[in-house]
């Protein structure tokens, strides 16, 4: 369908516009009479044709325009469909290949600003009609641009050396690019590197994680920067500078080569401090390596236990013991600036914290143990070479495992951390095969999509895992019966029998979900990227760029995207690293020509811009007297404009008068106003 | 002298500035009256309003309106003009913006007139006497212009040519302005003629401006001593500059006293006041709400600073009354 | 059942919105995509930056007929700018002083920290804004204006009649 109408002038500029409104499918067109705006536009001053079309993103939507601009000599066109964040590139593109500049182009968003966000045809139509008024008007004043190309430096920064940033680390570093893996902990392996076993392979976590760890660590492409934290972040895509700062480990790390004689020679003859690593689970000295395997094989001093730091009255033996001499009490921090193109941020999640559930009775009761701790119990290299005991030194003969802890939970998180359900099953087998006793899995709802995850599930069923459907209401040491004196009791409401039951068992385990890490809401600022409700890393969109943040070069991988298993978060880590690649390969990227610029001959050299510019991309030209603009430098934000006290500075794509003109097209002119619309005054 | 052009000058709601400037011309104005005849200028010669309506429309080159409209007069004597004159220049800030007298755009005219005749503390008036539009005495009939609801641009009742700013504008532009008309090379309708840049570009402190302004307070000029050398705003007090169009070569701040916004904003702004609103609150230093409002204390009348000249041709034009 | 007869006209708010593109504008996205239901009455104009919003921008709304005016940006700390927002801010808390002496009501001009993941929070505000707006009634500056300026219209009128004959 369409409609033609004559040429209309405004301010002495005669456009010939092409306007375009989308079905969508029934996404728009069930709420919005497309037919009467297509008509109401048609009338509007400028429009040379107004179309509506099922699908105007598709191919044929898309010649539509194409032919339009070519037949009709077309100089502006207008799409009312979808959000521009999502398609405003597609439609470009198009009105460029059919050869009219693609900035002429304006896209109207009638779908997730009016169809589905109304629940009133007319009034969504009304909105509509304003929306395309405006753009219709805006297009007046928009001018022919050129999109600028900057370079993509090849160099690529990742933040987190657990699995998913080691993966993503040499899936790049193996493509032949350079990459600079940092990481807060002494050592890379993250969580991964805690883990016995991992779920449903039962495949040894160290076995598989430690090759590739040290193929970090010896990769001519990798620089690995442990015990290191970012700084500072600037530049934009292709082009970021970052600062980085290592902590002092008090040790060369070039020197050592991880004998570990210092730790032996050290003046505590008895480790007495909380190992980390271990959960605390067992001890360490003040100078450590966090666990065998740890990637690089650095030792580090604790200046908060060494006795040298807190007094400097110790003999410093370790300093002897080292015929390297790698130890330097004197070290401090060292600050590193980089170059990069693009960044991966694979920051991780921590556990929750199971005190925040004091039903369960962490931290109370010294049997009740959180997964993590568990993983760390029931690991051979653990703090007891496997053996599961309680604290009292038994062997347990029963053993419960309480899902969704901080899951599931109004009370603590609505999401459901999804590797809660899979990890208790392979607790489970490993508790059963290295205690014999019985274990119960308390769960809600048993949760196992994945390749050969139900199949595991069937093993444990088989095994004589007890499974019982319900949520825990708690766990208790007050005996009610003889059987249970000694023990912890959970109590719960079995769903399928519908009766409450109290279970004796020696030792608790809590299968605590996946939350975002303390920092993440710095990190992400540092990186000018945003989190989702919950305060996971937001992907710029959960579908086709799961990967992708709002911030062009920085992407996100693994647990600090949401709560994901080893699997998924090595396939997002590829990911990652593939579009880091593509852009590298790129060479370099097509950036939006919203910049600001100052025209001189207005421009009375005032300085009010200067500071406002958070680029430093404005100066003050001593030659001329006035201020300019580094395009390069300028991200146009349009801070400046809004600013300029002679208006001055104009911002490409959001000018004055284009804005002055849309907010004009909302108000005056829309055919049907609202307060026209009788509304049954209820 | 039938071949001489045909000037004239009037007034409106204004102080009188205006008319004294044209006598600041000095010795040009010898120029000026050899080179034009004025036909009409009540405050230096004596004109009547019937004079000018016997005049041929379109007889006159150009009349030099001042002051804002306020009065059904001055609206009838705008409009008689209009149709006697090939140009119509708006002379000065009140007729080009409303001026000082559109700041009484923030009342309605009863709170003015209440006050005025009522409520003001000089004022006696026991019977609450208002003036009355028609009075009649002895079987005669006296009346008074009306007084408006609004203090309104010259160019918002007639249709203006060129537009000369300046509380008052300066002799310099004004004979510039002369020469121009007598050239007969005109320039663009709407035009102001003055340049369209703003005052900072001729400002003789502009070396003295940082690049890294942040307001931490405001001064008002009673409240600090001024170093004579030196940006005001870097001193902390509100100087119009940055958002007033040149011309007047800072008068001003050559008398050591802050730019107040007289010649109006540059052609590419809509709203003189949000503009150097928003170009002074972007450089205030702090961030959280009641530390900005403290600074922003320091600037208590906010409409009298940012728009002294400028009310009435200001976007909302007036106060806005809640139905 | 509502009774026909019943029906009458009920104020619908003009509002204009400013949202900055990376954070309300990206929550309004993700308000629909959720199909949150909110008031029709809001229009929203993306700006990359709630920086970008000139007063005049705000002012020019209301000229032209806006009830109220809505800008949407990061929460602080967040601004994809860096700073842009606060920038906004300053400017927003010496506006809302002029507005208030230019008669104009505070609930009539909002300034909302909307972050990318709260679409919720669209919704609310938006809703929210409409109802108050709708509780202090129509701005109208439009049509108070032209009120306003009939009386200038009565003069030109009755000059252009008497001064017609001298024309002929």
């Amino acid at each position: 369908m369409s409609n033609t109408n004559g040429n209309g002038t405004i301010k002495g500029i005669t456009p010939r516009i092409g306007f375009y409104i989308c079905h969508c499918g029934h996404n728009i067109a069930a709420m919005v009479d497309v037919e009467k705006v297509q008509k109401f536009v048609a009338s509007l001053p400028g429009v040379v044709v107004s179309r509506d079309y099922k699908y105007m993103c598709s191919d044929p939507g898309q010649e539509l325009v194409q032919k339009d601009i070519k037949e009709l000599k077309l100089n502006r066109i207008v799409v009312a469909s979808c959000s521009p964040l999502l398609h405003e590139h597609t439609f470009r593109r198009a009105v460029e290949k059919a050869g009219l500049n693609p900035f002429f182009f304006h896209m109207v968003n009638i779908r997730e600003n009016v169809s589905w966000v109304t629940d009133n045809r007319e009034q969504a139509t009304a909105k509509a009609n304003a929306l395309a008024r405006a753009a219709i008007q805006r297009v007046f004043f928009h001018k022919s641009l050129e999109t600028k190309k900057v370079p993509i430096n090849p160099d690529v920064l990742i933040v987190g050396g657990g699995i998913a940033g080691i993966h993503a680390a040499l899936t790049i570093a193996n493509a032949g690019k350079h990459v600079y893996l940092v990481e807060r902990e002494p050592t890379i392996g993250g969580h991964m590197a805690m883990f016995d076993k991992t779920f449903p392979t039962l495949d040894c976590a160290a076995c598989i994680l430690t090759p590739k760890m040290s193929s970090v660590k010896n990769h001519p492409n990798i620089t690995l920067w442990t015990y290191s934290e970012v700084e500072k972040v600037e530049g934009f895509v292709g082009n970021y500078k970052v600062n980085i700062k290592r902590k002092p480990r008090y040790v060369i790390e070039e020197l050592c080569v991880g004998c570990m004689d210092c730790i032996d020679a050290c003046i505590y003859k008895e480790a007495k401090y909380p190992d980390e690593f271990n959960q605390g689970l067992s001890k360490r000295k003040p100078i450590y390596i966090p666990f065998p395997q740890a990637t690089p094989q650095v030792v580090l001093f604790d200046p908060e236990t060494c006795i040298d730091f807190k007094s400097h009255r110790c003999k410093k033996t370790c300093i002897e013991a080292c015929d390297r001499k790698a130890i330097d009490l004197k070290q401090v921090p060292e600050y590193k600036e980089i170059n990069v193109g693009t960044v991966i941020l694979a920051t991780g999640f921590k556990t929750y914290d199971a005190e925040k559930s004091p039903q369960y009775g962490y931290k109370k009761f010294p049997n009740v143990f959180t997964s993590l701790e568990i993983e760390r119990i029931v690991n051979a290299s653990g703090p007891t070479n496997g053996e599961v005991l309680t604290k009292e030194g038994n062997i347990p003969k029963s053993v419960g495992i309480i899902h969704c802890v901080g899951s599931r939970d109004e009370k603590a998180h609505k999401w459901c951390s999804r590797v809660c359900c899979m990890y208790s099953l392979k607790l489970a087998h490993l508790i059963k095969e290295h205690t014999g006793a019985e274990v119960y899995n308390f769960y809600i709802d048993m949760r196992t999509p994945g390749k050969g995850y139900e199949e595991f599930y069937d093993k444990l069923m088989n095994e004589g895992v007890h499974f019982v459907r319900g949520r825990v209401a708690e766990v208790t040491d007050w005996a009610l019966i003889p059987e249970e004196e000694h023990k912890l009791t959970i109590r719960v409401e079995d769903t399928l029998i519908g009766v409450v039951r109290r279970i004796p068992v020696d030792m608790v385990v809590l299968a605590v979900g996946m939350e975002p890490r303390e920092d993440a809401q710095d990190i992400r600022r540092m990186f000018n990227i945003s989190c989702s409700t919950e305060g996971f890393f937001l992907e710029r969109h959960p579908k086709l760029a799961p990967v992708s943040t709002f911030t062009d070069g920085i992407f996100i991988a693994g647990g600090c995207q949401g709560p994901r298993d080893i699997p998924d978060s090595v396939a997002q880590a590829g990911a990652a690293a593939a579009e880091a690649l593509s852009l590298i390969s790129a060479g370099s990227i097509e950036l939006e020509p919203n910049t600001a610029s100052i025209i001189e001959s207005f421009c009375s050299g005032c300085k009010s811009c200067i500071p406002l510019c958070p680029y430093s991309a404005i100066s003050f030209n001593e030659g001329t007297k006035k201020a300019v603009i580094n395009e390069a430098l300028c991200k146009g934000c349009g801070t400046c404009v809004a600013a300029c006290p002679s208006g001055s500075i104009i911002q490409n794509l959001f000018e004055d008068e284009q804005i002055f003109s849309e907010i004009d097209g909302l108000l005056k002119f829309a055919g049907i106003e609202l307060e026209e619309m009788e509304v049954v005054n209820a | 002298m039938p071949d001489k052009p045909k000037i004239g000058f009037y007034w409106c709601a204004s102080c009188g500035g205006c008319e004294e400037s044209v006598v600041d011309l000095a010795e040009d104005i010898v120029m000026v009256a050899d080179a034009v005849d004025i036909v009409f200028w009540p405050v230096a010669m004596d004109f009547k309003k019937a004079d000018v309506e016997a005049m041929e429309d379109g007889s006159i080159l150009a009349t030099m309106i001042n002051g804002a409209i306020r009065t059904s007069e001055q609206e009838e004597m705008a409009r008689l003009i209009r149709r006697k004159s090939k140009i119509v220049i708006a002379y000065g800030s009140c007729a080009h913006m409303g001026g000082i007298p559109s700041l009484a755009n923030e009342f309605t005219r009863e709170q003015i007139l209440e006050y005025m005749y009522q409520e003001a503390p000089s004022v006696v008036n026991p019977e609450k006497t208002r003036p009355m539009l028609e009075f009649k005495h002895n079987s005669q009939t006296v009346t008074l212009p009306e007084i408006r609801n609004l203090v309104r641009t010259l160019d918002q009742v007639i249709d203006v040519d060129y537009y000369l700013p300046g509380c008052p504008p300066t002799p310099k532009l004004l004979k510039a302005a002369v020469l121009t008309l007598l050239s007969g090379e005109y320039p663009p309708k709407g035009t102001v003629l003055s340049p369209d840049e703003a005052l900072c570009e001729e400002c003789p402190r502009k070396e003295s401006k940082p690049t890294d302004l942040a307001f931490k307070h405001f001064y008002r000029p009673h409240q600090i001593l001024f170093d004579n050398k030196k940006c005001l705003l870097a001193q902390g007090v509100v100087c119009m500059g940055p958002a007033t169009r040149a011309g007047c070569e800072a008068l001003c701040i050559n008398g050591n006293m802050p730019c107040s916004g007289c010649f109006g904003p540059t052609s590419r702004v809509r709203d003189q006041g949000a503009k150097i609103l928003s170009s002074i609150c972007s450089n205030i230093d702090p961030k959280e709400e009641i530390a900005i409002d403290a600074v922003l204390d320091d600037i208590p009348d906010p409409i009298g600073t940012f728009y002294r000249y400028g009310l009435a041709s200001s976007l909302l034009r007036k106060k806005v009354m809640e139905d | 059942m509502p009774n026909p007869e019943k029906k009458e006209k009920k104020f619908e708010p003009k509002i204009v919105a400013f949202f900055c593109n990376w954070c309300t504008y990206t929550a309004a996205d993700l308000a629909g995509v959720s199909r949150l239901k909110y008031a029709p009455n809001v229009r929203v104009i993306r700006i990359m930056c709630s920086g970008r919003v000139d007063p005049q921008f705000i002012l020019q709304a209301f000229a032209s007929g806006a009830d109220g005016v809505l800008i949407g940006g990061c929460h602080p700390g967040d601004c994809h700018y860096s700073e842009g927002n606060y920038k906004m801010l300053r400017r927003f808390r010496l506006l809302q002083r002029v507005l208030k002496v230019l008669g104009i009501a505070e609930e009539r001009c909002r300034l909302e920290w909307i972050s990318a993941s709260e679409g919720d929070k669209v919704k609310t505000v938006i809703n929210d804004m409409v109802e108050k707006v709708r509780n202090l009634g129509p701005l109208s500056i439009p049509a108070k204006m032209s009120d306003i300026d009939e009386e200038i219209k009565e003069l030109e009128k009755e000059i252009n009649r008497e001064e017609v004959p001298q024309h002929a």
